[in-house]
């Protein structure tokens, strides 16, 4: 029967294609449903294609300011249409590279939605596809303000900021997670007038208090206005722009509006209703390898609950399959998966924030180390931002790490394995980090917890 | 900086040893290969020789003490011109890491594990972690524990609450040992109460191999807390309490006949005892003729009771659950009954207060209603034993020479061997069978 597999993945973001790999290699015989691009979300609409869009800002924003480093650029000028183009590129080359390793590994790729007909069966239009394992891979997609729907024209979700046509010239942001303040960054570098909304009392609220404090402070510095423990309670489209009412009831017209508050899962029409799969707050429970409460049925990534991230979702993909497999990995855990945030600055961190960790009850020492004192920022002229370490008092288990700066996303996985490896703050002391670089600020700040900083 | 002396692993096994008899005083000056003192394993004593020359500048550990741990500082040596005086007053804890407390070794430089052999002996050597290590190596098999697979975390957690790393089993990658692991076990250690039993401070998990579940139709139903229970509970008795089996069978005819005459006159009352009660009884009575079996067994005491609480094994939905008859030696056949009767009623229901299904001096099964004819429980920790009952049955018996038809069962008592030795077991085996045969005994 040709139609019959080991495994049928549906989705194929990066939890789905990542799993896909891994369950090839394991020896199954897998298929993958996607009724859309390879790769998701994140290859076509999310992660990757946003990092293009930031890394022309950050460009325009050393153009703009090359007079500090000795250079002359006369005004830069910039062509909307190229820097999407040059993006859609970006994600185009990843979505060819995602089916290259599909045929690369035998993977079976059904285009067409997909959706659980009975127990073991997945129908794809015509055909029914029938495995032992289904994985439920589908994702999330942005939430709609209650009372106004993106249109793509005014109003957008990320999906329209991302290949915008024209550039707004005063850009409502609504939500400062991550993906909020990404846009926020990249539309105030290119030359938007921003106003990012908080309906908490600080931005990126799941970070630590005093990265928050630090972003609100960077942001408004370079133009932002930023309302926290506020909302937009209306929303009136225009033909020339967008009218937001505010909590309070302060009116502002906007060119434009972004709409980031969230996600909601895709977990609509595929069937999951008729086999009396279990959700929690709208979200496919499983357990630590996926497991929904069906057998042979699983789920991983967006579509089972928070982080909503990538590399959540691949890592889960992995265990998941293992299991199926009849390895023996460790089940999933949420306690040291790395968050960034590609804004300019950017922000970085893993495990407890230093609230979270004395609610938790723990003695804490607390290290925190300013940019400005590290020779390789200063070099950069990148002398803004600071590393923060939190431990336990008691044991010296690093708790966690809180970083905002230049390139500090690419710093944080040095901290989770750091965490993954269970060191302590004696083994990160006696580790040798490289002169000059970023990274000794890691360093500095372990040492700072212990009251011995080198340099500040 | 002083030689740390530690206290040798004098066979691949041993983790602690008594400090029987130092052979050199404060202030002696040895050279390698002096007799230092006599240490008693559990198997042996024997003598620690001195691998340094130097003078014992300070006794950190006194003659007679147990339980000392392998790798403990037992005593400091000054080296050849150091101050015995200086290294007496030197930090015993001296093995600590300079890093951590932010100090500054001698030179300047950043601790190394590693001592130069020129600056040894000289004060400036940095702190010597194998100083004292000499001895172990000897015998090459003794630092086994030096090779543990654990995460600095997990090292730090151990050290910290005193769990040995050997002990334990890790769940990390390549079996190494994470800080999850030394939570989990952090429990066990601490010794059990003397005095009232009590069930010790719960590990998280029984640990369990992670198998792949096979790929038959099944369910997945979490764990309660109860089965959690259960798993730890009889886990660490079938691991860490060495079992004996002792079987009499006994004839219940007396036992059955008393019962139908005290329930005769109990009747007006609502009072109904069942075989059962009169057994508990009989252990109880059993328990206190015979102490050595009334026990508990601490690690470093024999605790023995003067009381028998019975812990009855009462099956439940799900589970099992054994609330307990509190002084059974002393209490009215009528009485046991009807606490019982109350206790396995809400047992049932789920509503037992914790005092009343923890302690127990020791436990009784019976399984005599399943039709299962004889079998071996496993002993409920801390208790010293457990008696399993099977089901009184007619059977063929002889008597003076004669084949008659009598009603038969069979006990079965569970000991911790660490505890009771076989002899006492019989003989509380014996008490049984005896009070049981004889049950007015029992009433007496």
């Amino acid at each position: 029967m040709p139609d019959s597999f080991d495994l049928i993945i549906l989705g194929s973001g990066p939890g789905g294609y990542v799993a896909a790999i891994r369950a090839s290699q394991l020896g199954l015989k897998v298929a993958i449903v996607e009724r859309e691009r390879l790769g998701g979300i994140c290859l076509n609409w999310g992660c990757i294609p946003t990092k293009a869009l930031l890394r022309t800002s950050e460009i325009y924003h050393y153009l703009t300011h090359a007079s500090a480093y000795g250079l002359s650029a006369e005004k830069p000028a910039f062509d909307l249409a190229k820097i999407v183009e040059r993006s859609r590129k970006v994600a185009g080359q990843l979505n060819g590279g995602v089916k290259g390793l599909m045929k690369k590994h035998k993977v079976s790729v059904v285009e067409g939605e997909g959706r659980l007909a009975g127990k073991g069966k997945l129908q794809v239009g015509e055909r029914i596809l029938e495995a032992k394992h289904i994985l439920i891979a589908t994702g999330a997609r942005a939430r709609d303000l209650p009372f106004a729907k993106a249109d793509g024209q005014r109003i957008w979700t990320y999906r329209h900021a991302m290949v915008p046509e024209v550039m707004p010239t005063k850009l409502l942001v609504i939500g400062s997670g991550a993906i909020g303040v990404e846009f926020a960054s990249f539309y105030s570098d290119m030359g938007a007038e921003v106003t990012i909304v908080e309906m908490l009392d600080r931005i990126l609220p799941v970070e630590d208090a005093d990265v928050s404090a630090f972003m609100h402070k960077a942001l408004t510095k370079q133009g932002m206005k930023i309302h926290v423990s506020s909302g937009v309670e209306k929303l009136e489209t225009g033909p020339n722009g967008v009218k937001a009412t505010l909590k309070g009831g302060a009116v502002e017209e906007f060119s434009h509006a972004i709409v980031a508050i969230g996600i909601v899962p895709n977990t609509e029409n595929i069937g999951l209703e008729a086999l009396g799969v279990k959700t929690d707050r709208g979200h496919i429970a499983v357990d630590g390898y996926g497991r929904t409460n069906v057998e042979g049925l699983y789920a991983i990534g967006d579509v089972t609950g928070p982080p909503w991230l990538a590399h959540k979702a691949s890592h889960e993909g992995v265990v998941c399959v293992e299991a199926i497999a009849g390895r023996k990995p460790h089940p999933f855990e949420t306690w040291n998966i790395p968050g960034c945030t590609y804004s300019r600055p950017q922000v970085a961190s893993v495990g407890l924030t230093e609230a979270k960790a004395k609610e938790e009850g723990r003695a804490v020492k607390v290290g925190k180390f300013p940019f400005i004192g590290n020779g390789k920022a200063i070099a950069l002229g990148e002398a803004e931002g600071f590393v923060k370490t939190v431990f336990d008092a008691a044991t010296g288990e690093l708790l966690g790490a809180h970083m905002v700066g230049a390139e500090v996303t690419e710093l944080i996985q040095g901290y989770a394995i750091a965490r993954q490896l269970e060191t302590t703050e004696e083994d990160l002391m006696h580790t040798i980090f490289p002169h000059p670089t970023l990274s000794e600020m890691m360093h500095e700040s372990v040492l700072d917890a212990y009251g011995r900083a080198i340099h500040y | 900086m002083p030689i740390e002396l530690k206290m040798p692993a004098l066979s691949p096994t041993m983790e602690e040893g008594t400090l029987a008899k130092w052979l050199v005083k404060e202030g002696d000056v040895v050279a390698a290969g002096d007799l230092l003192a006599e240490i008693e394993t559990d198997k042996a004593t024997m003598e620690f020789e001195a691998v340094d020359e130097g003078t014992i500048a300070r006794i950190l550990v006194a003659e007679g003490t147990d339980e000392v741990k392998v790798g403990t500082v037992i005593a400091l040596i000054a080296g050849e011109g150091e101050d015995a005086g200086a290294a007496a007053s030197a930090p015993a804890a001296a093995k600590e890491p300079v890093a951590k407390d932010g100090g500054e070794t001698g030179a300047g430089q950043p601790a190394t594990p590693f001592p130069s052999p020129e600056v040894k002996g000289h004060g400036a050597s940095p702190p010597q972690e194998d100083g004292a290590a000499a001895p172990a190596q000897a015998q090459p098999k003794a630092d086994a524990t030096d090779r543990v697979k654990a995460s600095p975390l997990a090292r730090r957690l151990a050290e910290q609450r005193g769990v040995d790393l050997a002990s334990l089993s890790g769940s990390g990658p390549g079996g190494r040992i994470v800080k999850a692991d030394v939570d989990g076990a952090a429990g066990k250690v601490a010794p059990p109460p003397a005095g009232a039993p009590s069930a010790p401070a719960a590990p998280a998990h029984a640990a369990a191999p992670s198998y792949g579940v096979p790929e038959i139709p099944h369910e997945v139903a979490k764990l309660s807390n109860m089965r959690k229970t259960i798993a730890r509970r009889l886990t660490e008795s079938k691991q860490n309490v060495p079992h004996i089996y002792l079987t009499v069978d006994i004839r219940l005819d007396a036992l059955l006949k008393l019962r139908a005459e005290l329930n005769a006159s109990l009747e007006p009352r609502g009072v109904k005892l069942s075989v059962n009660d009169l057994l508990i009884k009989a252990l109880a009575a059993a328990l206190i003729e015979v102490p050595e079996c009334n026990v508990q067994y601490t690690g470093s005491e024999l605790i023995t009771f003067k009381r028998a609480d019975i812990s009855v094994a009462v099956s439940i939905p799900n589970g099992l659950i054994t609330p307990v008859i509190v002084e059974a030696d002393t209490k009215p056949l009528s009485r046991i009954a009807t606490e019982m009767k109350d206790l396995a009623g809400r047992a049932r229901e789920g509503k037992l207060k914790p005092e009343e299904y923890q302690g127990g001096t020791a436990s009784l099964s019976n399984m005599g209603m399943y039709g299962i004819s004889v079998f071996s429980a496993v002993i409920n920790p801390p208790q010293g034993m457990i008696m399993a009952i099977g089901a009184g049955e007619k059977k063929p018996w002889v008597v003076e020479g004669a084949l008659q038809v009598a009603t038969m069962m069979t006990a079965t008592g569970s000991f911790d061997h660490r505890a009771i030795d076989g002899a006492d077991g019989a003989r509380l085996m014996q008490a049984f069978k005896r009070l049981v045969e004889n049950p007015l005994g029992m009433l007496a």
